[in-house]
């Protein structure tokens, strides 16, 4: 590959040979040149190699060793089996002992290895040539005419009309595969628009996937809340329960700074959409005292005593409320679906 | 501050103040007290509401009142309920020793048996939680899966998968479970300490509460195994990342060190 | 290469098995040719020379990893109820992907090992390749001929960060999905075609069905075959122009000075494999990564707190978290900045790593090939800017944890967020004022050293009284390496006026280049090496005490 005579102009030239060269006397920094080698202890003392020799050995047996412990470690420990090895804590005797053996086994191969290298084999120092990696002009003279022959010889430049509809035909085929990603998924259409939610649907407790009674949500308290008919083991559950999840919280309603959410709750009951503004982590670290509830992923902290508007972080908007009242069994339920999009912006959110 | 006491104030809480507390003092210190039973309850009672407001003017009035309605220093206690003194004082929270942004976990001060003199005294100011039994905080039994799936809804977005705790806004944070007694954790949910919400029977009953319990116990315990080894904190990719940068890179790189180094020479020159 | 002259063996006596082997091989596939070229092929020894090979281990690891994964492992959103080993879970509805990851945790004999393994790994890779890109940067090691592998190993790193990201979220468990909803939300925030993405990425609305099994394709398949062809490439690369070194006695430009590929390097290269691994393993035995049987099954409903990503994220995750929440809605469409711009930055911070070597070698003008590694002191702009970097890059990382930093160093949240929103912008300039303060300190003590020699510690007494310390003169291989590097003269852009009087025409892009210049290469931005003039004055003149 680089065995040609090169051109050295792309290589600086005021650097001096490798090997040995005599410092100039007039430039006290020449380069001295590689220095004589220096032998170890191994090179001299045979002993010492020989030790050298023993300690590779033992790496390479102390590995065969572990292999077997590894084997012996899988027959012999249930995958259950718990042990207290301090300081680890409780831990599986199985991975302990699998992984202390392969760790051993291998590491002991790459020690034995390098220690080998290090000690036995010569550490004699060598300077290799290296080439300027450009061609010679002669060389890229050749290759110029060749490829100009070769052009020639095609007629690419000549026959116009080829070339043309040989670039159009190369550059449409790649659209059958852009056209074939199609079906990736849907359009947007305004699925990001509605929840389930809707007039007269109940409030459902999650812990105990009962209706919630006005006279439930106490003051302080904090609870999350699904649609009515809206089931764990549905196909769609996660897709749904990704932009229905409430949060319910009950405020003084004279606490209530903001004049719609006061209208838009039941006696000072609250449900906000738990689903954060920002990127849609499920945001309900509710600080009873000071109405703050905070968002685990990027700290968007909104304030649910003021139309739960942003009061800190990266959200872009206040999280969106879910209008509610009581049936006439006395049953949270709600108003309508929300009148803005649940969770993160888009483009088309407007 | 105040603001805790207004909210505590339940409607009926007048009228069946009294009456409740009443019943859970007197539940309460039965345990404890060695006396005979039905006679001895009234009197037992009275006196440990008695020798609670002693306790209670020494190391809580300063700040809470001397009657329990609050001052700037500290909320109203009237309504907090015998199961709020168990859990802020039985877990050294209370009595406070400085002001910041939360109140935190200390050496307990008090005996249990104080403590429910306390708890006595306060309930007797007005209704609320009740100090649990010990049948309804014991987690035997109780469904560990469906508790994790409560914990992951209504637990872990402050506390953590596991219960290591996390932050909150201005230095306020959700403390970590560990070694937490199943009455105190439960008190925490009844009762909603500090910025905490509560998770009152109402929206989270015993049953439920018990299954958070028994996960938390499950995941966070004395004797959880971590099957893959030293846990790290349990606190996820931050711990994990530090730990493969300077442990397993730094490792790895001290090897490289010794891979390369120049053998040690013969002789120095 | 056509050294086609094939092998008729004489029918004397036969040659050793191997030996006849390797002829069957040489005559198909020309394996002696190159054995010629690469057997013998010199190493320069340096620690730092070898952060890359644990990149290249940890991925060869994680690659014998994740095969033996896959064999495992379901890539299925179907929804089943656990009844497996693990208690804690029982009961509770998952995915398959979730379900067999339980099962390869606690069922599959060494199967957590392996995932441990395989996890573990791909942290360090993502390290290693991060601190081996450092070391390339630092010392110039990207300059002519190295552009290209260059841009091939951030490649690599950027691939990298994808492919774990992917993997991470494999196991769709309540951690890794929270960070993949991150993800859907920041692609909403794309303006114009953000929500057709989202929409074709996950096969409808968040979460779908199909999320797994695409990021399982993604994560097995595409990008590790590209990694593993620019992998191939990177070290082609790499033997081709044979690897830079340290300046020094004997060596030069024009050589490379080491031990041969065979035996020393083969060993060590070689053992180096194993001690890795063996580390790795070792790591694996001992500490837990990413217990996802303690996170739970994915519910967008459902959160925990510290939800991080991987490391390698958490740059691109601290963006984010300290970014105001800065949204315009303007005829009814939504541009919500506060996610956007994070997202922006995030691909520009890395491309201004990427280009740097393109614009050093433009302010330069060099066409030479460099094969001498610099010592950063060496390249005072180039090394503050990449300290600068490091800091920009390392201030993201801080703000990704500021949840943790909060609790376990009793901070404010809020603080650290507004510590991390100053430092982000303030950081980065001190960082590059201080290191090149430090750069051209280091530079004078070596023009001190050369000049005056080396401070002895030897205290002596001259008749007059006077304490002095002994200074004594470097040797000559010293004198050589600290004065081999090059010291460029800033570009000028020449008299304005050419010989004839005419005003010269002067492009702004050559005034830029000439500033730019001057900003790196001009008084005060290094110091002029000691020239043998200098050096001859002092020696000869006063001796040297």
């Amino acid at each position: 590959m680089s065995s040609q005579e090169n051109p050295e102009e792309s290589l600086p030239a005021e650097q001096g040979d490798a090997h040995g060269e005599v410092a100039r006397n007039d430039d006290p920094f020449a380069d001295p040149g590689l220095p004589p080698h220096k032998p170890r202890i191994q090179d001299l003392d045979e002993r010492a190699a020989k030790r050298s020799e023993r300690v590779v050995a033992f790496l390479f047996t102390l590995s065969m060793l572990a292999t077997v412990g590894f084997i012996a470690s899988f027959v012999a420990f249930p995958i259950d089996r718990i042990v207290y090895v301090w300081p680890l804590g409780h831990v599986s005797a199985l991975n302990l002992s699998l992984g202390m053996t392969l760790g051993i086994a291998l590491f002991c191969i790459g020690a034995g290895a390098v220690h080998w290298a290090r000690t036995l084999m010569s550490d004699v120092e060598v300077a290799d040539e290296r080439h300027p990696i450009s061609a010679t002009p002669e060389v890229k003279a050749k290759v110029m005419a060749d490829f100009k022959a070769g052009a020639q010889e095609s007629a690419i430049g000549r026959r116009k009309l080829i070339r043309t509809t040989m670039f159009g035909a190369l550059a449409l085929v790649p659209l059958s595969g852009v056209v074939l990603l199609r079906d990736l998924g849907p359009l947007p259409e305004k699925r990001l628009r509605t929840t389930s939610w809707a007039k007269g649907k109940l409030l459902i407790n999650q812990n105990t996937m009962e209706p919630l009674r006005a006279e439930d949500v106490v003051v302080g308290s904090l609870t999350f809340a699904m649609p009515e008919g809206l089931k764990e083991d549905d196909h769609d559950f996660n897709t749904k329960i990704a932009k229905d999840a409430l949060m319910i919280v009950r405020i003084q309603p004279d606490e209530i700074k903001d004049k719609k959410q006061r209208e838009w709750a039941h006696e000072g009951i609250v449900a906000y959409s738990k689903i954060c503004t920002h990127v849609g982590c499920p945001i309900s670290l509710y600080e009873q005292q000071t109405h703050h509830v905070l968002c685990p992923c990027h700290q968007s902290t909104f304030d649910l005593s003021d139309g739960a508007r942003v009061i800190f972080g990266p959200a872009g908007h206040a999280l969106p409320q879910l209008r509610i009242g009581v049936n006439g069994e006395g049953y949270l339920e709600a108003l309508g679906d929300f009148d803005e999009p649940v969770g993160p912006s888009f483009w088309e959110r407007g | 501050m105040k603001k805790l006491s207004a909210r505590r104030r339940h409607p009926l809480a007048a009228v069946v103040v009294l009456l409740l507390a009443l019943a859970a003092t007197g539940g309460l210190y039965a345990a404890f007290a060695p006396a005979g039973k039905a006679q001895a309850d009234e009197t037992a009672q009275s006196l440990a509401i008695e020798e609670g407001k002693k306790l209670y003017a020494v190391g809580c009035a300063s700040c809470h009142g001397t009657g329990g309605q609050g001052t700037t220093d500290g909320p109203s206690l009237v309504g907090v309920g015998s199961a709020a003194v168990d859990f802020q004082v039985g877990t050294g929270r209370m009595p406070a020793q400085q002001p910041g942004a939360q109140v935190p976990k200390k050496k307990v001060i008090y005996t249990q048996a104080q403590i429910d003199q306390l708890a006595a005294y306060v309930a007797s100011l007005g209704a609320g939680p009740i100090t649990p039994t010990e049948s309804q905080t014991n987690p035997e039994g109780a469904d560990i899966g469906r508790g994790g799936e409560l914990f992951r809804t209504n637990c872990a977005q402050c506390h953590n998968f596991t219960g290591e705790g996390g932050a909150l806004t201005h230095g306020k944070y959700a403390p970590s479970l560990e070694g937490v007694s199943p009455k105190h954790i439960y008190e925490a949910m009844q009762t909603g300490p500090q910025n905490m919400p509560s998770f009152p029977d109402s929206t989270m009953p015993e049953k439920e509460k018990k299954d958070i319990i028994a996960y938390v116990k499950a995941v966070n315990g004395e004797e959880t195994p971590s099957p893959g080894g030293f846990g790290l904190g349990n606190l996820g990719p931050v711990s994990e990342g530090l730990f493969a940068w300077i442990f397993g890179l730094g490792a790895l790189i001290a090897v490289a060190v010794w891979v390369a180094a120049h053998t040690a020479k013969a002789k120095k020159s | 290469m056509s050294t086609a002259t094939t092998t008729e063996s004489k029918p004397q006596q036969k040659a050793p098995a191997g030996e006849r082997v390797a002829d069957w091989a040489d005559g198909r596939l020309g394996i002696y040719s190159l054995a010629k070229a690469n057997m013998r092929k010199i190493f320069p020894d340096h620690w730092s020379f070898m952060l890359g090979e644990i990149a290249m281990y940890s991925f060869l690891i994680i690659i014998l990893t994740g095969v033996y994964l896959t064999l495992f492992f379901h890539p299925s959103m179907n929804e089943i109820v656990y009844h497996g080993s693990y208690a804690p879970m029982h009961g509770i509805r998952m995915t398959e992907a979730y379900a067999s990851t339980l099962d390869i945790s606690f069922d599959v004999r060494g199967g957590l090992l392996i995932r441990q393994i395989h996890h573990w790994a791909a942290l360090i890779f993502l390290a290693a390749m991060f601190v081996h890109m450092m070391r390339v940067f630092f010392t110039g090691a990207f300059r002519k001929p190295r552009e290209v592998n260059w841009l091939f190993g951030f490649l690599l790193f950027v691939l990298g960060m994808f492919t774990g990201f992917t993997g991470y979220s494999l196991p769709d468990d309540l951690l890794s999905g929270t960070g993949v909803r991150f993800t859907q939300g920041a692609i909403l925030s794309v303006p114009v075609v953000g929500t057709y993405i989202s929409m074709f990425l996950f096969g409808g609305e968040f979460p779908g069905h199909d999320m797994v099994a695409r990021f399982y394709s993604v994560h097995i398949l595409l990008l590790p075959g590209i990694m593993l062809g620019l992998m191939v490439a990177h070290l082609i690369l790499v033997f081709y122009h044979k690897h830079t070194q340290f300046a020094g006695p004997g060596r030069t430009n024009n050589n490379v000075v080491g031990m041969p590929l065979l035996p020393v390097y083969m060993a060590k290269a070689g053992g180096f494999f194993f001690l890795v691994f063996g580390v790795i393993a070792m790591i694996s035995a001992l500490f837990t990564i990413n217990p996802v049987w303690a996170l739970g099954p994915y519910r967008p409903d459902q959160v925990s707190t510290g939800a991080q990503p991987d490391w390698y994220m958490g740059f691109a995750e601290g963006l984010v978290r300290v970014m105001p929440g800065w949204e315009i809605n303007l005829w009814g469409h939504t541009l919500a900045l506060g996610v956007f711009i994070p997202l922006t930055l995030f691909g520009l911070i890395l491309a201004v790593i990427a280009v740097w070597p393109f614009l050093e070698s433009w302010v330069t003008g060099d066409k030479r090939e460099h094969h001498i590694a610099q010592r950063p002191r060496n390249s005072p702009t180039r090394t503050g800017f990449g300290v600068a970097w490091i800091t920009v890059y390392f201030i993201g990382l801080v703000g990704g944890g500021n949840d943790l930093w909060a609790t376990h160093f009793h901070l404010s949240i809020n603080s650290i967020t507004w510590f991390v929103r100053i430092g982000f912008f303030a950081g980065p300039v001190l960082a590059f004022i201080i290191t090149k303060r430090i750069c051209l300190g280091l530079q004078r003590r070596d023009a001190e050293k050369v000049l005056h020699g080396r401070e002895s510690g030897i205290i002596k007494r001259l008749p007059h009284g006077e304490f002095v310390e002994i200074h004594e003169p470097l040797g000559q291989d010293q004198l050589h390496t600290l004065t081999a590097h090059e010291q460029y003269a800033p570009a000028e852009i020449g008299p304005s006026v050419d010989e004839n009087g005419v005003e010269r025409k002067v492009g702004p892009t050559q005034k830029l280049r000439a500033k730019l210049s001057k900003g790196m290469y001009g008084e005060g931005n290094q110091i002029a090496k000691p020239t043998a003039e200098e050096y001859k004055e002092i020696t000869s003149g006063h001796g040297h005490h």
